[in-house]
């Protein structure tokens, strides 16, 4: 992936097998958010290719992907600030519906159906992440946790194969990570999710991940079990700087 | 069943008033009441592009003006000699017929002028499509002025009157059910969606392209029909009736009324109708007092006068309560 002169990821080779929970880390700025733009389709790849499921996805829309089976939290938070919590995650399940305009607007019965299943599914989906009882209070007015286990709700909604998780535990404290780690660990139990992960909490990078990837500058410089990345010396280096020469 | 009902209801109540109300109100009063109404259908039908999805559009006289002129040829040409061989039906009924073949025909001719500038506008966000907007509204007008079979500079006259209380507010009463149930069904939510965070309604599968495209469609739709109302019950059109103004205008009932708000669209009709008409005893001063109201309103309430929310008899009496997501 290149953005003129400046090439910010580059030939990165690299595969999640189904069921898998990977981890992406790196220091800043090396090119993981830029990664998880490519798989979404917001960026197309000025080279080489995403494939999903045996398919080429690169070059389709974003939302077609989404409907596709592949859905993501933001690092910086977006959630639709105007709507209520259930309506946010209702919008996520909005691919699944049956009931089109016509029958919107003449609210027939196959609508009234469609909406009120739309409606449980996102209830169920706020249970799962213990926001049911925020439902109907705009998004905004969540907690910053909260807010971010409302992208998560939201995510799942739309009923992923592949769940990309963008920094879930920035700005959390140390409680509430440890809760997230359960909680990602039980969202992947229960839908059967591969996840991959980027994280920048190492705790709960190294407790979770089953793999770990580490890029730096754009390159891939390390893959491994999170035993193999924590004694890789060019990870030390790209996080920590290199020894002075004796 | 129940639905059945209220639609007997809301049609008794408009033929009712229709026959009553220009008995008992004067012309000039009665002229401000239809200039409401179709003021209304305008104002809710730019809230779906500006409001719902987010869209700045400044174009909507164009789309007015499409509708007004499509419609108004169409009876001329069409609708009246048809009405003229519908003997077996009573008149005002034959002239509905052919009103409302003449509005479908404008909207959908306006339609189709929202799609057109709907699509290529998809690239562009803000400021950047309000010139697109601005300029397809301009467009419109010097044609217009330029076309001779439509009267150019000299406007068209001599359109049928058929538009009555029953049709202008008959289309309000439409206008307003097709945007609250949009409002209240996933594709509102996905308009929604855009206008809040247009990247992650995209990342979760809304087709944004195509419910922008969507919004574009039903709001020119309806600016069509209320531009065919306007031809129909003034009976006179003219280019300048369109301009850039009106679209200003309309763009300050929805801004005035809250982004999104179908109640305050309403609203904002009504008041920013009436205003310079209760203004006209001051005079010369009138448009200034009428533009100092308008900027003290938006310093006071920028949110606009009902913010998102929708009012209702029974949000008067939980005043305080958790204030709902937008419609």
């Amino acid at each position: 992936m290149q953005f003129g002169g400046l090439k910010a990821v580059c030939d990165l080779d690299l595969t999640v097998a189904q069921g898998e929970l990977v981890g992406l880390i790196g220091p800043n700025g090396a090119g993981k958010t830029t990664v998880f733009n490519v798989i979404t389709g917001v960026y197309a790849p000025t080279q080489g290719r995403v494939t999903f499921e045996g398919r080429t996805i690169s070059g389709l829309k974003s939302n077609r992907i989404a409907s596709g089976g592949i859905t993501r939290t933001f690092q910086n938070i977006r959630l639709f600030s105007r709507l209520t919590c259930l309506d946010n995650v209702c919008v996520a399940a909005h691919p699944h519906r049956q009931a089109g305009l016509t029958s919107a607007l003449l609210r027939t019965g196959g609508f009234e159906r469609d909406e009120a299943a739309l409606k449980q599914q996102a209830m169920d989906m706020l249970e799962v992440l213990d926001l049911e009882a925020f439902a109907d209070q705009p998004a905004t007015s969540l907690a910053y946790g909260q807010q971010r286990r409302l992208e998560i709700a939201r995510a799942l909604a739309g009923k992923p194969r592949l769940l990309l998780l963008d920094e879930p535990a920035a700005g959390l404290n140390p409680q509430e990570s440890e809760e997230l780690m359960h909680l990602i660990q039980e969202i992947r139990k229960r839908f059967g999710l591969t996840i991959l992960l980027i994280e920048h909490d190492m705790k709960v990078v190294m407790g979770i991940c089953e793999r770990i990837a580490v890029l730096d500058y754009g390159l891939k410089i390390a893959e491994g079990s999170p035993f193999e990345i924590r004694n890789d010396p060019k990870c030390i280096e790209a996080y920590l700087g290199a020894e002075l020469p004796k | 069943m129940k639905r059945f009902l209220s639609l007997i209801a809301v049609l008794v109540a408009l033929v009712a008033l229709n026959v009553l109300l220009p008995r008992v109100t004067n012309p000039y009063h009665f002229q401000i009441l239809m200039l409401i109404g179709i003021n209304i259908v305008l104002a809710v039908s730019l809230n779906l592009v500006n409001g719902f999805t987010g869209q700045f559009s400044i174009g909507h006289a164009g789309f007015m003006a499409v509708g007004a002129y499509t419609s108004a040829m169409f009876t001329i040409k069409l609708g009246k000699p048809f009405a003229a061989t519908l003997t077996l039906l009573p008149e005002p009924v034959a002239q509905g017929v052919a009103l409302l073949m003449a509005l479908v025909a404008g909207g959908l001719v306006a339609a189709g002028a929202g799609w057109l500038v709907g699509l290529p506008s998809l690239r562009l966000r803000g400021d950047y499509l309000a010139i697109v907007t601005l300029g397809f509204g301009e467009i419109i007008r010097v044609l217009l002025l330029n076309i001779e079979a439509i009267g150019g500079a000299r406007g068209l006259s001599n359109i049928p009157t058929y538009a009555n209380f029953f049709w202008v507010y008959g289309s309000v009463v439409v206008v307003v059910v097709v945007a609250v149930r949009l409002a209240h069904s996933t594709h509102g939510r996905a308009l929604f969606a855009i206008r809040d965070d247009e990247v992650a309604a995209e990342a979760l599968g809304v087709d944004t392209t195509k419910y922008k495209v969507l919004a574009f469609v039903l709001g020119a739709f309806f600016a069509g029909v209320a531009g065919g109302l306007f031809a129909h019950f003034l009976s006179y059109l003219n280019p300048s009736s369109f301009t850039f103004l009106k679209s200003i205008e309309v763009i300050a009932m929805v801004v005035l009324g809250g982004m999104g708000s179908i109640t305050g669209s309403i609203l904002a009709a009504v008041v920013l109708t009436l205003l310079p008409e209760v203004l006209r005893p001051v005079k010369d001063f009138r448009m200034v007092i009428y533009a100092l109201m308008l900027i003290v309103l938006m310093i006071t309430r920028p949110q606009g006068l009902l913010g998102t929310r929708e009012w209702s008899l029974g949000g008067l009496f939980r005043r305080g309560g958790p204030a709902k997501g937008a419609a």
